[in-house]
C-alpha cells in the first residue's frame, strides 16, 4: 500500500479515503453486508481436525488487494510467457522426451515422480493443448518484485471463490465501484466460457466439469462455478466408457460427452490405468483419451508440472526455448539430486526451506515442511549421500504486506496472490483480478487458511474508466442451456428422488410423534393401547424414550441433508437453506431439554418449517426433470405412509381412537368434520385419505400426481406403449379411482403399500441407476 | 524349448455383476532373441461388447474388454505356443556398485527399458529400512552386479519360506518381510527392494513356469498359478538380468516372461471393475506343457 518513501500509493488513495470517510460503526455495517451475502450464498470453507470436518464462516478480509494497471500488466506479460513455458514443458514429458534426452531435465526427476503418468505417453490431447486454463501464486518481495511461488495446473483453481469474493466486495462498496476505475471480472469468465463450447468441437457434445464429490474440501466451489458456467456437474460414476466414448449416465440414458473440466486429481482418474485404489475414477477414461474422443481441461497428469524440483530447472529451459530469461521469476530452487546445487543447499542452509523434490505443494505452504524457525530440519549429512535426488532447496523469501482490518485499525500483513490465466481464440487472458491469502500473524509463512488467515479479493484499477462487459455480451452466450433438460445425470436424480423421500418420511414421523405426545398430555400412558399401537405398528417398535422416537424424524432430516449436499448445483440455494434450519431446529429441540408436556408444540414449529420447505419445493423449484423426481420422492413416500397408517388404523382390531388418530395424523381433521359433522367412521375416512382426488394428504392424490410426473420422464413414449414403470402406475391409480371406500381393507391397503414400493424400485430400475 | 500355455481365470460374484470393464496382462510377451510366441488366443467368457488390445507403456501386450449384460462368472481363457531360447550366459566382468552409480547418472532414456523407472518407489513399493539392511548384509564389497543379485536372492530364499496361506495379493512386502513367509509376488517385492536400496535398479517380472519337471529334476514351486521374479539392469553392457527368489535361481527355459514392471501394479493379470453389490471368489489355473 506505501511506496518505498513511505506515501500512500496512488491507487490506493482512493479507496483509503472513501472508508476513511465512513464512521466506524457504518464501516462495520459494510463488512457485515457482504459477509451477509457470503453466508446466504452459502460460501463456507471446510476445516479438516483430525477426523472431522467442519464448515466455518467465509474469511474475506473487507479490504482489498489494490494492483496498479501497469504493474497488473507486467505480471500478466511474465504470467503468459511462463504458461506457454509450461505448455513447452509438458508437450515434452508426454512426447518425444527431449528435455531429458538432452540433459535439461534430469530423467529420474519424471521417472520417481508419482505425477508423471506413464499411460499417458504418447496421449496427444483430443483439442490440440495441454493446458488450457492456469493459476499462480506470486508473491511479492520486498523490493516491490513479484515472484511465482507455485504452478496451478490441477490444484484447486479457487476461480468460483474469486466471483464470491467480488460479490461481497461489491455489497460492502457498492458506490466506490461505480465511480472508480475497478477493473470487472465478468468479461474472463465470459470469454473462457465461450473458449469451451469452441474446445468441445463436435456441436452435440456436453461439457460436465468433473468433481471427486461432496467429500472434497472444494465440491461448493465445483457446484458454483459449473452452474455460473452453464455446465453440468459430475462425479466419475457418473461417466461410463462406450465404444471408446465417455458418455454421461442421464435419466434418458447414456449422452456423449466431449469436453471435461476435470477437478479430480489426474491419477485417480482411471482405476484400470492409473491408480487401482482410486474409488471416485471413470473405468476406461485413459483408454477414451488415447482414442482422442474427449477434449479436457486440463490434460490428464498434466499437475507433473506442480512438482516442486521443475522450478529449479524452468529458469534455464526458459532461456534456452525463449531465448530469453523467464519475465517473472520463480522461487530460486535448487534440486539436491545434482552435487552442486546440493553443495549450495548445505552451504546456505540458513536461507533455505528444505523439502522434498516430488511434492506439488508449494514449499512455502507446507507444513510437513521444516522451515527456517521449525525444529526439526532433516539431516543433511545425509545430503551428501544418495537420497539428494528426493529433495529440494528453496529460498525462503521475505513476502511485503497488504492492509487488513483488524480490531478497528489497519494493519499490515504479509500476502500472496493467485491469478488466473484463461486460454481463449485470442489466446492466453488474464483475470484482472485475483485471490489473495493474507496471513494471519507476522509470519509470511503461515499461509494456510486452516491456521486463521484471510483471503481478499484483489482489484486491478485503470487509469481511464473501465468497460463494464455489456448484457448484450452476455447474451451472446446462446448455448448456454439448451443441454440441460436433457442431461440430467442418474446420481443426481436419485439423490434428488431420495431427498424428497426422506423429508416426507421426517414429517411423517414428526406428526406421529406429535399425536403421540399429545395423548400423552391428555392423560394416556405409554401403555395405554393406543400409544403401543403407535409405537409397534406405525413406528417399526421404537421405544418409550422420546429421544429414540425423535430418531425417526432426525435420522432422515440428517440423510436428506447428506442427499441434498451431494446435489450442490441442482437444489436452490434457498431449498437448501431451508433444509440447514430445519435439521438445525430439529437439533436443539433435542439439546434443549424440553418438558414432556412442550413436546407437540415445539413439534408443530418444526412441521411448519417442514411444510415450508415442501412449499419452496413446489413454489419456487424450476419445472425441471430434477424437481420431477424431487416431487416423485414425496408423493411416493407420502403414498406409501398413508397407505400403511390406514391399513394399521382401520382394522377391526385398532385401538380405540386409533380413526381420531388416522385424522390427526393425515392432517384431514378440518376437511372431514366440513364434509361430516359426526364421529369418524371407517368409510369416511378410507375415503377422504385413501381415495379423495383434492386431498393432498391422501394415496390417490399422490398416486395420481406421481403418474403425471411419470408421463413426462424423457424416455417416456405418450401415446405408445407403455413403459413398465408407466403401466403399473396407472394400474395402481385406476385402481384405488374404481374402488369404493369400503373396499380398502388393511389387506388392500397393505397390498396398495407394496406396490407403491416395487414402484419405486421400478423407476429407479429405469432410470437412477 | 516349446511350451503350449493355457490359463483360465475365473470370477464368480454372489451377485450378478455388470457393466464390467477388464484390464488383462497374461498373454506371454514377444521378446526378440528369446521368447517367440508363435500361436496366441484371449477368449472371454460373457462374450465381450467390446475388446481393445494396446501395448502399454512397458511394452506389455493388454486387451481391454467390457461386459454390460450383468452375470455371475466371467471366465478367461489364455492358450498360446512359444517357444524359449535360454538367456545368454553370464560370464566376463561386470560393474560394481559405485560403478552402477556413475553409469546411472548418465542415462538419458525414457523408454521403457530405461534403468531409470526402477530406482522405486513404484505403486506398491517404498523404502523399508529392514529389508535395506538384510541387504546390505547379504552382499560382500567390491561383487560386480549380477554376483549381488544372485547374493540377496538367495539370501531371501533361504531367510523366507513359501506358503501360499501366509499372504494374499495385497500383502506389502514389509509385511511379508516381516513374517518371513510368502509366495513368489512377495519374495519378488522384497528382492526389488533391497536391490533398489543398494543402488541396483531392479523390476517386476510375471509369467508361467514349466509345470513337469524334467527327467530326474524337481518340480519348482509357483506353478498352479502364474508366476514372478525380479530383474534387475547390470549396466549399459550387461543389461538386465533376471532372477526367480522363490526358486534362488537366475533365469532359463524353465520360465516364460508375460509382463515387465515396477512391480504388480504394473503388470496384475486382471485389474477390473464393474458393478456389483455382493463379493465374489476368484481361481486361476495355470498348464505349461512342453511340446516335442
Amino acid at each position: 500500500m506505501l511506496a518505498a518513501d513511505g506515501s500512500v500509493k496512488p491507487e490506493w488513495q482512493g479507496f483509503l479515503d472513501h472508508i476513511q470517510g465512513l464512521d466506524p460503526q457504518e464501516l462495520r455495517n459494510r463488512f457485515a453486508r457482504g459477509d451477509q451475502y457470503l453466508r446466504d450464498a452459502g460460501v463456507l470453507y471446510r476445516q479438516y481436525d483430525e477426523t472431522v470436518s467442519v464448515d466455518r464462516n467465509w474469511p474475506l478480509s473487507h479490504i482489498p488487494v489494490i494492483l496498479d494497471e501497469a504493474e497488473w500488466r507486467d505480471i500478466s506479460e511474465g504470467l503468459i510467457q511462463r504458461a506457454d513455458l509450461l505448455e513447452y514443458v509438458v508437450r515434452d514429458l508426454y512426447g518425444p522426451g527431449d528435455l531429458v534426452a538432452s540433459g535439461q531435465l534430469p530423467g529420474t526427476l519424471l521417472t520417481q515422480n508419482p505425477a508423471w503418468l506413464r499411460p499417458m505417453v504418447g496421449v496427444t490431447p483430443a483439442n490440440g493443448n495441454f493446458l488450457n486454463l492456469l493459476s499462480f501464486e506470486i508473491g511479492r518481495g520486498p523490493d516491490g518484485k513479484w515472484w511465482v511461488i507455485s504452478d496451478m495446473v490441477e490444484a484447486p483453481s479457487t476461480a468460483g471463490f474469486v466471483i464470491e469474493n467480488r460479490v461481497a466486495m461489491t455489497k460492502a462498496f457498492p458506490s466506490f465501484f461505480n465511480k472508480s476505475n475497478i477493473y470487472r471480472i465478468a468479461g474472463f469468465f465470459q470469454d473462457f466460457q465461450q473458449q469451451l463450447f469452441h474446445l468441445r468441437g463436435n456441436k452435440s457434445g456436453r461439457i460436465a466439469l468433473l468433481s471427486p464429490g461432496p467429500a472434497n474440501q472444494n465440491y461448493a466451489e465445483h457446484a458454483y462455478i459449473a452452474r455460473y458456467l452453464g455446465m453440468l456437474l459430475v462425479e466419475g460414476e457418473d461417466l461410463i466408457v462406450q465404444d471408446g466414448h465417455v458418455m454421461v449416465r442421464t435419466v434418458a440414458g447414456p449422452k456423449p460427452l466431449s469436453l471435461l473440466w476435470n477437478r479430480v486429481p489426474s491419477a485417480l482418474c482411471d482405476p484400470l490405468e492409473l491408480d487401482q485404489n482410486s474409488l471416485i475414477g471413470t473405468p476406461g477414461l485413459v483408454a477414451a483419451l488415447r482414442q482422442q474422443q474427449l477434449g479436457l481441461v486440463n490434460a490428464v497428469g498434466a499437475a507433473v508440472l506442480e512438482t516442486r524440483a521443475l522450478m529449479a530447472f524452468l529458469p534455464k529451459i526458459a532461456r534456452k526455448h525463449f531465448g530469453a530469461p523467464l519475465k517473472l521469476p520463480n522461487i530460486a530452487t535448487w534440486w539436491c539430486g545434482q552435487d552442486s546445487a546440493r553443495a549450495h543447499v548445505m552451504a546456505n542452509r540458513d536461507r533455505m526451506i528444505v523439502g522434498s523434490a516430488f511434492s506439488t505443494v508449494p514449499l512455502m505452504a507446507d507444513s510437513s515442511d521444516q522451515g527456517q524457525n521449525g525444529t526439526a530440519r532433516p539431516d543433511l549429512g545425509d545430503l551428501s549421500q544418495t537420497d539428494g535426488r528426493n529433495l529440494v532447496g528453496q529460498e525462503a523469501i521475505t513476502l511485503s504486506t497488504t492492509p487488513t482490518y483488524e480490531n478497528g485499525a489497519l494493519v499490515a500483513r504479509p500476502m500472496c496472490i493467485r491469478l488466473f490465466l484463461a486460454r481463449t481464440a485470442e489466446g492466453w487472458q488474464v483475470l484482472p483480478g485475483g485471490y489473495a491469502r493474507v496471513s494471519a500473524g507476522d509470519d509470511a509463512k503461515a499461509f494456510a487458511m486452516q491456521r486463521g488467515g484471510k483471503v481478499a479479493d484483489v482489484w486491478v484499477r485503470g487509469a481511464q474508466p473501465v468497460k463494464s462487459p455489456s448484457l448484450l455480451d452476455a447474451g451472446a452466450a446462446d448455448s448456454r442451456t439448451p443441454t440441460a433438460r436433457a442431461a440430467l445425470p442418474s446420481r443426481a436424480a436419485d439423490n434428488l428422488f431420495w431427498l424428497g423421500r426422506y423429508v416426507e418420511r421426517a414429517e411423517h414421523n414428526m406428526r406421529l410423534f406429535r399425536a403421540y405426545h399429545a395423548r400423552l398430555n391428555d392423560g394416556a400412558t405409554h401403555g395405554s393401547a393406543l400409544c403401543v399401537h403407535i409405537r409397534h405398528a406405525l413406528m417399526q417398535d421404537v421405544s418409550e424414550d422420546p429421544n429414540a422416537m425423535a430418531g425417526k424424524f432426525d435420522a432422515p432430516l440428517d440423510q436428506a441433508l447428506g442427499a441434498a449436499r451431494k446435489i450442490g448445483d441442482r437444489f436452490s440455494p434457498d431449498g437448501m437453506a431451508a433444509l440447514r434450519a430445519l435439521v438445525s431446529s430439529a437439533e436443539t429441540l433435542r439439546e434443549r431439554a424440553i418438558p414432556l408436556e412442550d413436546f407437540s408444540r415445539e413439534i408443530s414449529q418444526l412441521l411448519r418449517q417442514i411444510t415450508g420447505f415442501a412449499g419452496l419445493v413446489h413454489e419456487n423449484m424450476y419445472r425441471s426433470d430434477g424437481w420431477r423426481f424431487l416431487s416423485l420422492g414425496i408423493s411416493i413416500e407420502r403414498a406409501a405412509n398413508m397407505a400403511q397408517l390406514l391399513s394399521r388404523l382401520v382394522q377391526e382390531d385398532a385401538p380405540d381412537g386409533a380413526l381420531d388418530l388416522a385424522l390427526e395424523v393425515g392432517d384431514s381433521v378440518v376437511s372431514y368434520r366440513a364434509r361430516f359433522s359426526i364421529l369418524p367412521h371407517r368409510r369416511a375416512i378410507t375415503g377422504i385419505l385413501g381415495i379423495d382426488e383434492e386431498n393432498p394428504r391422501s394415496i390417490r392424490y399422490h398416486v395420481s400426481r406421481a403418474r403425471r410426473h411419470i408421463a413426462e420422464l424423457p424416455g417416456q413414449n405418450k401415446g405408445q406403449v407403455l413403459s413398465a414403470i408407466a403401466r403399473k402406475i396407472l394400474l395402481l391409480e385406476t385402481e384405488l379411482a374404481v374402488s369404493d371406500p369400503d373396499a380398502l381393507t388393511p389387506d388392500l391397503l397393505a397390498k396398495v403399500q407394496r406396490d407403491i414400493w416395487d414402484l419405486a424400485d421400478t423407476l429407479a430400475q429405469a432410470h437412477l441407476v | 524349448m516349446i511350451y503350449d500355455i493355457r490359463l483360465t481365470i475365473s470370477h464368480q460374484y454372489a451377485v450378478a455383476a455388470g457393466n464390467g470393464r477388464h484390464v488383462l496382462r497374461v498373454l506371454p510377451r514377444a521378446l526378440p532373441g528369446r521368447q517367440r510366441v508363435t500361436a496366441h488366443l484371449i477368449a472371454a467368457e460373457p462374450a465381450p461388447d467390446e475388446r481393445r488390445d494396446s501395448v502399454d507403456f512397458f511394452g506389455n501386450a493388454q486387451s481391454m474388454i467390457t461386459q454390460i449384460e450383468a452375470h455371475q462368472k466371467m471366465t478367461i481363457r489364455m492358450s498360446s505356443r512359444v517357444e524359449v531360447t535360454a538367456p545368454p550366459d553370464l560370464d566376463g566382468a561386470g560393474t560394481d556398485l559405485s560403478g552402477l552409480a556413475q553409469t546411472l547418472k548418465q542415462q538419458r532414456s525414457l523408454d521403457p527399458e530405461s534403468p531409470l523407472h526402477y530406482l522405486g518407489p513404484s505403486p506398491r513399493l517404498s523404502p523399508d529400512a529392514a529389508i535395506c539392511a538384510f541387504a546390505k548384509a547379504a552382499i560382500s564389497d567390491g561383487a560386480d552386479i549380477p554376483a549381488i543379485v544372485e547374493a540377496v536372492g538367495k539370501a531371501l530364499h533361504g531367510h523366507i519360506t513359501f506358503d501360499a496361506t501366509a499372504t494374499d495379493v495385497d500383502t506389502g512386502a514389509a509385511e511379508a518381510f516381516a513374517q518371513r513367509r510368502g509366495v513368489c509376488q512377495d519374495l519378488s517385492h522384497i528382492m526389488i527392494l533391497g536391490l533398489q536400496s543398494l543402488g541396483i535398479p531392479a523390476g517386476y517380472v510375471s509369467g508361467y513356469l514349466r509345470t513337469l519337471p524334467p527327467p530326474g529334476g524337481v518340480r519348482l514351486e509357483g506353478v498352479d498359478a502364474m508366476h514372478a521374479w525380479v530383474r534387475a539392469w547390470c549396466g549399459p553392457d550387461r543389461g538386465w538380468v533376471e532372477y526367480d527368489p522363490t526358486n534362488a535361481t537366475f533365469i532359463g527355459t524353465d520360465h516364460i516372461v508375460v509382463a515387465y514392471g515396477r512391480d504388480y501394479a504394473d503388470v496384475s493379470p486382471v485389474i477390473g471393475r464393474l458393478r456389483s453389490s455382493g463379493g465374489q471368489v476368484h481361481a486361476q489355473s495355470v498348464d505349461v506343457a512342453v511340446v516335442d
